[in-house]
């Protein structure tokens, strides 16, 4: 039986407060398992980044239990949880958010540097066998700046592999590149899924990307609508 | 290498035109708190020393004679009337000299201590005369006000005998050259013949017209203190402690301790009054340097949000996110301190070099030492900490998730 990453109970997530409160999510019950791969769906506004922002601990529920290998988080401290995302989650988003001075090399290397405190010899070794993992090794010096959009999302997925996280959270990670490049960066996730047995939970709106998906998760006005398993 | 500095520096090194300027402008204010500390200081430092020039620090004498009331009402209802007056104050010896002498030898900041008899005379040659304070010494230890042998222009540093030491003022006026005789008499017709070994010129015309340095036996006997001194001149470590000294002479001796401050309050207050005005142009100037660094390390921040974000989410915890940016002030302050502690001590150098007076010596003598420059570096780099701590905490504190959203 796989490992349970990530379990969500009764989750509400209101904003804004009085008259002007919304209800953006309102009930969701979630689990993920290692080694899925899942995407989320919905139209605009159906509360999927907010989603993805709880399951990221990036931000606390109105109301529910948010589970981390088996961690109720919801009480834990600002650091606890930071500490917490940093052993166990990955991050990839849509506009990668690299940071531009920096080489490939000390991107990939850098949750290793946040949450070790230190830069150490060892990283660049680790990042390097991921940028050569993600195909990249030969513009490991290169300034993230002076990469292109692919190149640049592909720092970015080995970069979220870099503290060996059992779950990818990716934000529409090719929804800013064109449907090659895409295509490629997609196989490049399917491809860490089936041989490292990483998680990914994958928001996007490109249906061929969801439909490449073992599982399906529809969110609609802020409540699961359906939970497809293929 | 620890992950704040690496982060720090880089931001730094990312923003290079923008650091650039911020630790320009840090030094450029730096640089005037330098030059004018330095101004301020040098011309203090040679106020005092030209006034400690010719004084010692602390003067130890027997306390004012009083008159005791001898007359005084014995019953109820009798009422005596009476008029006193204050004595004449006569040039008396402290009692016990020697053991007060070695009593302040001892004392924790006193590094010389000379007795003296002192009083006033004339000088008489031929039928020139001139009213003269004697002042007897022991030429040995009379390194306590001045050390007169460093002043002499003619002769030796000799009171051997009937050796006389005169200012140059004195040696005109009488017309008395080395090896001349002149006579010194007190009004109570106590009078000696001395031969002039030495001509000293203290820089002060005043002194160089009236002091005639004899033996403190020669004194003694002059101004009849057999075996007395009638004053104990120290000589302090820090100057500025010498009233706080002095008041514990006082305490322990019963005599009257002057120190120099004492003697000069007005100077005092001028040198105080010119320490303050200092302080307040530095402070403005800190404050404006702070404000600089605190705007730069701002804009940084909100440009860097989403880079904040980001950190966050891949496991930066607030404190290493403050440090990040406290490390930014904090090397902005030292590298603004270094550059403008260069400018500034080569702005005072020129001054110096270029402003001089008629005989050429330094208008304007400026004090560059190692604590101007080591308060300066803590003054900018804790300025440089405190300006960066908004940034810093405004960084620590923001929503990752909202910082990753933000344009």
């Amino acid at each position: 039986m796989s490992e349970r990453v990530i379990e969500l109970a009764g989750i509400t997530k209101d904003y804004g407060a009085g008259d002007a409160r919304t209800r953006v999510l309102r009930g969701i019950d979630l689990t993920l398992d290692a080694g899925e791969l899942a995407a989320l769906i919905g139209p605009s506004g159906s509360g999927k980044s907010t989603l993805l922002n709880l399951v990221g601990l990036l931000d606390r529920p109105t109301e529910g239990k948010v589970c981390v290998r088996g961690r109720d988080t919801v009480a834990l401290g600002d650091d606890d949880r930071t500490r917490l995302r940093a052993q166990t989650l990955g991050f990839v988003f849509q506009f990668h958010h690299l940071l531009p001075a920096l080489s490939a090399l000390e991107n990939t290397r850098m949750p290793l540097v946040m949450s070790t405190g230190r830069v150490e010899r060892w990283m660049d070794e680790r990042a390097l066998a991921l940028l050569d993992r993600v195909g990249l090794s030969p513009r490991a010096r290169a300034r993230a700046s002076t990469l292109s959009g692919g190149e640049q999302q592909r720092v970015a997925i080995a970069r979220a592999l870099a503290m060996r996280p059992p779950l990818v959270l990716a934000d529409e990670p090719t929804g800013n590149l064109d449907t090659e490049t895409s295509a490629r960066v997609f196989a490049l996730l399917r491809e860490i899924n089936r041989d490292e047995g990483t998680a990914f939970l994958i928001v996007t709106h490109d249906p061929s990307i969801a439909a490449q998906c073992e599982r399906v998760i529809e969110l609609v006005d802020g409540l699961v609508r359906s939970d497809t398993r293929r | 290498m620890q992950a704040e500095w690496y982060l720090a520096l880089r931001f730094l090194r990312e923003g290079r035109a923008q650091s650039a300027l911020i630790i320009i402008g840090a030094a450029t204010g730096i640089a005037v708190m330098v030059f004018i500390t330095a101004l301020i200081t040098g011309l203090q430092e040679t106020i005092i020393e030209r006034t400690l020039g010719t004084q010692a620090h602390i003067v130890v004498r027997p306390p004012d004679e009083i008159v005791r009331e001898l007359l005084a009402a014995r019953s109820p209802g009798v009422v005596v009337a009476s008029r006193i007056e204050e004595p004449a104050q006569r040039v008396q010896s402290i009692d016990q000299w020697q053991r007060v002498d070695r009593q302040l030898s001892r004392l924790p900041g006193v590094v010389a201590v000379s007795p003296m008899a002192s009083g006033s005379a004339f000088a008489v040659r031929g039928n020139a005369s001139r009213s003269v304070a004697v002042i007897g010494i022991d030429a040995e230890r009379h390194d306590a006000r001045v050390p007169i042998q460093d002043h002499l222009v003619e002769g030796r540093y000799s009171l051997a005998g009937t050796d006389v030491l005169i200012g140059t003022e004195l040696a005109d006026d009488l017309g008395v050259v080395l090896g001349g005789r002149v006579r010194v008499g007190t009004a109570e017709g106590r009078a000696q013949i001395f031969t002039v070994r030495g001509i000293f010129d203290l820089g002060i015309q005043d002194l160089n017209a009236r002091w005639v340095v004899v033996s403190l036996r020669n004194a003694q006997t002059l101004l009849d203190l057999v075996g007395g001194a009638s004053s104990i001149e120290l000589k302090v470590t820090d100057v500025f402690e010498a009233d706080a000294v002095a008041d514990r002479i006082e305490e322990r001796t019963g005599l009257d301790a002057e120190s120099w401050m004492e003697r000069n309050a007005e100077l005092m207050v001028a040198l105080r009054s010119q320490s303050a005005s200092s302080t307040i142009i530095v402070v403005f100037v800190m404050i404006a340097v702070a404000m600089g660094i605190a705007s730069v390390l701002i804009v940084s921040v909100v440009q860097r949000s989403r880079q904040i974000g980001i950190l966050r989410a891949m496991g930066a915890p607030r404190g290493r996110v403050l440090r990040i940016f406290l490390i930014q002030g904090g090397v902005v302050g030292v590298a603004g301190a270094i550059l403008g502690s260069a400018i500034g001590a080569g702005l005072a150098q020129l001054f110096t070099a270029l402003i001089r007076d008629a005989e050429g010596e330094p208008l304007f003598p400026v004090a560059l030492d190692a604590a101007l420059f080591a308060s300066t570096l803590l003054i900018a780099t804790v300025t440089g900490l405190a300006s960066a701590f908004l940034p810093a905490r405004h960084a620590s504190r923001l929503d990752p998730a909202v910082a990753i959203r933000h344009e």
